[in-house]
């Protein structure tokens, strides 16, 4: 089937939302429908076996009209894998830590015995952008986040166009073909203050405004850049898994925006599910006219193709990335020219992050000004988050702009887990920094987040207790740069290496207070004289620790303490007296047998022979083996 | 992630079986052109040969009309490339920032304890290769183990011994 007019897109949603009903804006359904979580996350938690359960009951008791639906990252990875059961009549409830035993619960006590069990969710904590009205967003107590680019995420089966066309998919691209010349698209995207999500933050529209006119009349590439290097951060898969043809659809907008007939889409290999989901969405695409040649007959030709990334974390930065589309080294160029000028194979390039893409239709369907209108003066719209670490609720979060760093860890995120203290969250990867508790009600924003030394980055968020230690954190994401460094230029090669290893020496305990001086001097020299965005921010974690944190710094230097435990050389185990009950638990644990004392009495560790693997301090079920 | 510890020397393979060299050429014949397809052959290549031994990088470089520097150039850029021969079953442990904090050092540190390797090396019975990788975006499961394509999540050192043990178990009873 090709579908050749806005007109017969229109009439294929009215058929697909009879499909669909009324899931994707939270309504009850007009039949019963059982939703499963199936992103790379819940899979690995274990819905792939749910799964089987659920169907397996379902054939059991002959319930063949229920339809289960896969569907991408719910959000609430915290508690995956996670099913949604949809019942006529009934607002949608979510259960989480369903396994195979609780699946089988599920099917029959609610799908066939109509009784919401216990621990259902009907109140999801988020709102999903309305394309049917351009409506404004009142965040709420319970309500704090408000899904445009997540919009289809967990609702939709991302490998069925008919469902994405049923949530008003591809209308957008009908949109601007038909009733929109390049220059409205690009104006439309400009006044919606889109920026990119990606790291930069740097204005959609006006990327695309350069791209157009620079050249004109040549061949011209629109590329989209799913690489996702942040260790930490998974928005960019989630989009990527649970709704494919969004970022297909935008691409297809923004090549038209540009002058660009055909997209690549760069993404790492680690990302598997992603690749097959991608390749199924643009087949369908193609299937439908929606992708390939004289879309909505106008004459507009758009082909996407894939090229896969191998394991290089440079390769996100924008011309390593094209170069190794190229199946070259990726090794960064030197800017300008910029890719607007000359990239892929020299053409003028524009490249894009996943999530970039993913606000672009609803921006061409509800209009620029009502994207502007969400978010902080100088950040527009919504951000997503991948909240990860110390806290309870880990998952995808998309708020917008202007929301606190405490509405996020607190409220959306529960808290710190098991009753620890928070200490720092760290944001924008190893191009960021920490934030810490003075700073938590910062309103955030591309601006407010640079001020107090950190960035938004891509919007990985890992938040950290009491118990991480900052000196160690640092050297971890030194330890990273230096690794991924791609050696190109010296002040990162030989800089980012010479960094770690003091960090490495204040770590054992070998430092001195000159080595202080040393670390801020090379980092800002590195910052400085580095060529491509990987060096000029690999400093960042170690100034942003020292700044906030030089007390655990001088700490480690001057006595020779890790008051956190995490560094393995400065840390001394011992029991105390009052606590040990002489289980010997401890003993047995010890592989090098350095612990003595008889049963019911104290244990003592012979520090000369303890090689501080740790084990007694998890064995002791009494708090009794304390470090540092 | 460039290597760390790149062997300057590629490893020599004479004797490597030649259908699967006629498989690498029907693949590159098969494309519409090699222009910028230099990866995409490596790739293919390291599927059909399981590493790359320098021969295989020779003979893509004459095969598309490039230097071999240029092959190997790529090749020890990218941390997917390996050019030596791995073991039946990968294991790679996330050190990605999530993962860390959550404890993924202590399982590294366990898997280098318990299979007597180093990150990078592979067991003497060819088992195990150990591997550290940075985030399968599976971060609300952190810490995270993957074996060959299936991810572990919420690992403890306990867990994690289980399953080591439950390869080697079925590894023993093949063998048998
Ligand atoms: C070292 C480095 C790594 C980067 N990695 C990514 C990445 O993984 N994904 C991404 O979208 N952008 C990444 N960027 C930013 C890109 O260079 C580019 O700015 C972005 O893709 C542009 O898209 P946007 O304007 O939509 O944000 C990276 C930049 C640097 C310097
Ligand atoms: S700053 Fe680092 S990653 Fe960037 S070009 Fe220089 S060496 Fe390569
Ligand atoms: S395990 Fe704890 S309580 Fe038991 S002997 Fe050791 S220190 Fe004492
Ligand atoms: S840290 Fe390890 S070596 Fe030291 S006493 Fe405890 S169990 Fe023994
Ligand atoms: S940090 Fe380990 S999966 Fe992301």
């Amino acid at each position: 089937m090709r579908i050749n007019t806005l007109e017969q897109l229109k009439e294929q949603r009215i058929q697909a939302e009879k499909t669909i009903q009324n899931r994707i804006f939270g309504q009850p359904s007009a039949r019963p429908e059982v939703l499963i979580g199936m992103a790379t996350c819940g899979i690995a938690a274990g819905a792939g076996e749910v799964k089987e359960a659920i169907e397996e009951e379902l054939e059991r008791l002959k319930l063949t009209d229920i339809k289960i639906v896969p569907v991408g990252c719910i959000g609430y990875c915290h508690s995956e894998p996670l099913v949604q059961v949809n019942l006529p009549g009934q607002p949608p409830v979510l259960y989480g830590n369903v396994d195979a035993a609780k699946a089988r619960e599920i099917v029959k006590g609610h799908l066939v015995g109509q009784q919401l069990l216990a621990d259902g969710i009907t109140e999801p904590n988020f709102e999903r952008v309305n394309l049917e009205e351009a409506k404004a967003f009142e965040p709420t107590g319970q309500r704090k986040q408000l899904r445009i680019a997540l919009r289809n995420c967990g609702v939709i089966d991302p490998t069925s166009i008919d469902e994405y066309i049923a949530g008003h998919g591809y209308e957008a691209l009908g949109k601007a073909l038909t009733q929109m010349t390049p220059e409205t698209v690009i104006d439309t995207v400009k006044r919606s203050g889109l920026r990119g999500r990606g790291g930069g933050g740097f204005p959609t529209g006006l990327k695309w405004e350069f791209t157009r006119k620079s050249r004109p009349g040549v061949q011209k590439y629109i590329f989209c850049n799913a690489d996702e290097g942040d260790p930490g951060a998974f928005m960019d898969r989630s989009v990527l898994e649970g709704d494919p043809h969004s970022v297909l659809e935008a691409m297809a907008i923004g090549g038209y925006a540009i002058g660009a007939s055909t997209g690549v889409i760069y993404i790492r290999a680690e990302y598997p599910l992603a690749i097959k989901r991608l390749k199924t969405a643009i087949a369908q695409a193609k299937e439908y006219g929606l992708l390939g040649g004289n879309l909505f007959g106008t004459g507009f030709n758009f082909d996407i193709e894939l090229r896969y990334g191998a394991g290089a974390f440079v390769c996100g930065e924008e011309t390593s990335l094209i170069n190794s589309a190229e199946g070259k080294r990726g090794e960064p160029s030197n800017k300008p020219p910029f890719p607007s000028e000359s990239g892929f194979w020299g053409q003028p390039t524009c490249v894009n992050n996943v999530e970039t893409y993913a606000n672009v239709a609803p921006i061409i369907l509800n209009g620029g000004d009502w994207f502007a209108a969400i978010g902080t003066e100088r950040s527009k719209g919504t951000k997503v988050f991948a909240l990860a670490g110390k806290v309870n609720n880990v998952g995808l979060v998309e708020v917008p702009m202007g929301t606190t760093l405490r509405e996020i860890i607190y409220e959306i995120g529960g808290g710190i887990k098991d009753g620890h203290r928070f200490k720092a969250v760290q944001t924008g990867g190893p191009s960021g920094g920490v934030i810490t508790e003075d700073y938590l009600d910062t309103p955030i924003d591309y601006e407010s987040l640079k001020a107090i030394d950190s960035i938004m980055g891509s919007g990985g968020m890992i938040v950290m207790d009491e118990t991480d230690c900052m000196v160690n954190i640092a050297k971890y994401y030194l330890e990273f740069t230096q690794d991924e460094s791609c050696g190109k230029c010296t002040p990162c090669r030989v800089g980012t290496k010479r960094l770690h290893e003091i960090l490495e020496r204040i770590t054992e305990g070998k430092a001195e207070m000159a080595d202080i001086d040393k670390l801020t001097k090379l980092a800002r020299t590195i910052k400085d004289a580095a060529l491509c965005g990987l060096g000029q921010t690999a400093p960042n974690p170690v100034l942003s620790t020292l700044k906030f944190f030089e007390n655990e710094y001088l700490q480690h230097i001057q006595e020779h303490y890790c008051a956190t435990g995490s560094c393995k050389a400065l840390v001394k185990y011992s029991i105390d007296k009052e606590r040990c009950i002489g289980c010997t638990a401890c003993a047995k644990a010890c592989p090098v047998k350095c612990i003595s004392g008889e049963v019911k009495k104290v244990h003592a560790i012979d520090q000369t022979k303890c090689i501080q693997c740790g084990a007694c301090f998890t064995t002791c079920k009494f708090g009794a083996v304390i470090k540092p | 992630m460039p290597k760390t510890g790149v062997r300057a020397q590629t490893i020599s393979v004479k004797d490597l079986p030649p259908e699967k060299f006629t498989r690498l050429d029907e693949y590159i014949n098969s494309l519409p052109s090699t222009k910028g397809a230099l990866i995409d052959i490596i790739y293919k290549a390291q599927e059909i040969f399981g590493f790359l031994p320098r021969e295989v990088l020779l003979h893509i470089a004459r095969k598309m009309g490039i230097s071999g520097a240029e092959v190997f150039g790529v090749v020890s850029f990218y941390t997917n490339f390996t050019m030596n021969p791995q073991g039946l079953h990968t294991i790679s442990v996330c050190m990605g920032t999530a993962c860390f904090v959550k404890g993924a050092p202590a399982l590294a540190q366990r898997l280098q304890e318990k299979l007597g390797i180093h990150e990078g090396e592979t067991t003497k019975d060819g088992l195990f290769t150990l591997k550290n990788l940075r985030c399968v975006g599976a971060c609300g499961l952190a810490p995270v183990v993957m074996i060959d394509d299936k991810i572990y999540g919420r690992l403890t050192v306990a867990e994690l011994d289980q399953i080591i043990e439950s390869y080697q178990k079925e590894a023993a009873g093949v063998a048998h």
